[in-house]
């Protein structure tokens, strides 16, 4: 049995560490890889960084974060955040990233999920999706959350996993920042209509809250920022929490 | 030194420090001559299986992986490194591997969900010195598709995934690993220093 894993996320721009509230302010707290670190010693399963504010002059600096995670940080670590080529892809394969992850690119050009996925293998590519509710379904939005892709949520799921991808990293918009729980409703339709992993994101504020995401949905994952960030609730604190539910995790 | 092969495929950094930390030499590399000077090898790997055939075909390290292995010398395959050992793998075709390990390399058909990715249990099977201090039900990470099965008793540890696979193999001085132990935490390091040990005491 697979364990339910913890991720917890951090938003990087400019090499700095930020938490976006609704996508929109931010505010800085630290060092990507220090803080990585101290997520690492806690027991999370594996770390996301975001770089929020991917432009040409700032890829070196995403880089650095990935060759300096690959060196002190023994689990495995995912980077998204601006980028749009098999060579994005490589280079940051190479400098030690585990997977990369994909939004706005994945929308405009998918074709970019098949080479990848074929080039590098399904494993370590993961395909974010940042869904709202609108009526009685849930469109899909590109550029950091601010334009409609004109995609239904489970439909564009559906099609991701058919191009290869190995993931999704499913954020709701609706929920993220609000630290009111995880939109289990999406996270259920999405998980029931795709084989391949998810990962829940966006409305974590309790320890309950990862429960309810791995008890009443297939999420194989969930990801949070700022529950983590700022020290409400500690990843050991959490995964307790779940094990004495009988939710499957792993505490050493 | 410890020569980790360095063929294009996947994440060289990690192992290459994880197993520094045990105070040993690491070269990551793709220098044919590097491979015979080693005391070890290590070919991690993460990938399509007839990807690293080829790649490894055009580096001219095939050859001088596969004698080096048959005259003794401690090698660890991670991953994909685990799979190429073996006859022949159905991923996308069917594709020759090393054939250093007889038996195939296939799809999951039971699996909950594919790739099979995240934090698992190893049921150990057999006493080893790379498990050493190792607790059986350990977690370790994965992520992979395609599983080895092996025509011969090499089956060291196995995992449950919708079946029960063979999550670490071992014949002598050969292992192989399915689980990525530069990513599993405290005792993914422990087995890399396990085998560093191995290596050391020659």
């Amino acid at each position: 049995m697979l364990a339910k894993r913890i991720i917890p996320c951090l938003d990087v721009a400019g090499g700095r560490v930020v938490k976006g509230i609704n996508f929109l302010s931010l505010k800085d707290a630290g060092d990507p890889v220090e803080q990585a670190y101290i997520y690492f010693c806690e027991g999370a399963d594996e770390i996301v960084f975001l770089d929020i504010t991917a432009s040409t002059e700032r890829r070196k600096t995403i880089l650095e974060v990935a060759k300096n995670t690959a060196e002190r940080i023994f689990i495995p670590f995912t980077v998204g955040g601006g980028i749009k080529t098999l060579e994005d892809i490589r280079l940051l394969l190479k400098y030690g990233a585990d997977k990369i992850s994909i939004n706005t690119s994945a929308v405009e050009n998918p074709s970019l999920v098949k080479e990848a996925a074929e080039e590098f293998g399904s494993q370590c590519i993961v395909v974010a999706i940042d869904a709202k509710r609108e009526n009685d379904s849930w469109q899909v939005y590109v550029y950091g959350g601010r334009k409609p892709a004109g995609l239904d949520a489970i439909e564009w799921a559906k099609k991701v996993a058919d191009l290869g991808a190995g993931e999704i990293l499913l954020t709701s918009i609706d929920k993220d920042g609000t630290k009111d729980g995880y939109d289990l409703e999406l996270t259920k339709r999405i998980s029931l209509s795709v084989d391949i992993p998810i990962i829940a994101s966006g409305g974590a504020g309790t320890p309950h809250h990862f429960y309810e995401v791995f008890k009443k949905t297939k999420a194989s994952a969930a990801l949070a920022a700022s529950i983590f960030h700022y020290g409400e609730y500690s990843i050991k604190e959490i995964k307790r929490y779940l094990k004495e539910r009988n939710i499957e995790v792993r505490l050493d | 030194m410890i020569a980790v092969v360095d063929y294009g495929l996947g994440n060289l950094r990690s192992v290459s420090k994880a197993l520094e930390v045990n105070n040993v030499k690491v070269k990551v590399t793709d220098n044919p001559s590097d491979i015979s000077d080693a005391k070890a090898i290590v070919l991690p790997g993460v990938g399509a299986f007839f990807k690293g055939m080829e790649n490894l075909r055009n580096l001219n390290l095939l050859e001088i992986i596969i004698k080096n292995v048959e005259k003794g010398k401690p090698f660890l395959g991670i991953c994909l490194g685990l799979q190429l050992l073996f006859t022949r793998s159905f991923e996308h075709k069917v594709s020759k591997g090393m054939d250093i390990f007889k038996g195939e390399v296939v799809k999951f058909l039971k699996a909950p969900k594919i790739p099979h990715i995240g934090w698992n249990r190893l049921n150990l099977k057999k006493n080893s010195k790379v498990f050493e201090g190792i607790p059986s039900n350990s977690y370790f990470y994965f992520v992979h598709s395609y599983y080895v099965k092996p025509k011969e008793d090499v089956v060291l540890a196995t995992t449950f995934c919708g079946e029960e696979f063979p999550s670490a193999v071992a014949k002598d001085n050969i292992f192989g690993v399915q689980f990525h132990p530069e990513k599993s935490g405290k005792w993914g390091l422990k087995f890399l220093s396990n085998f560093v040990k191995l290596v050391n005491a020659g």
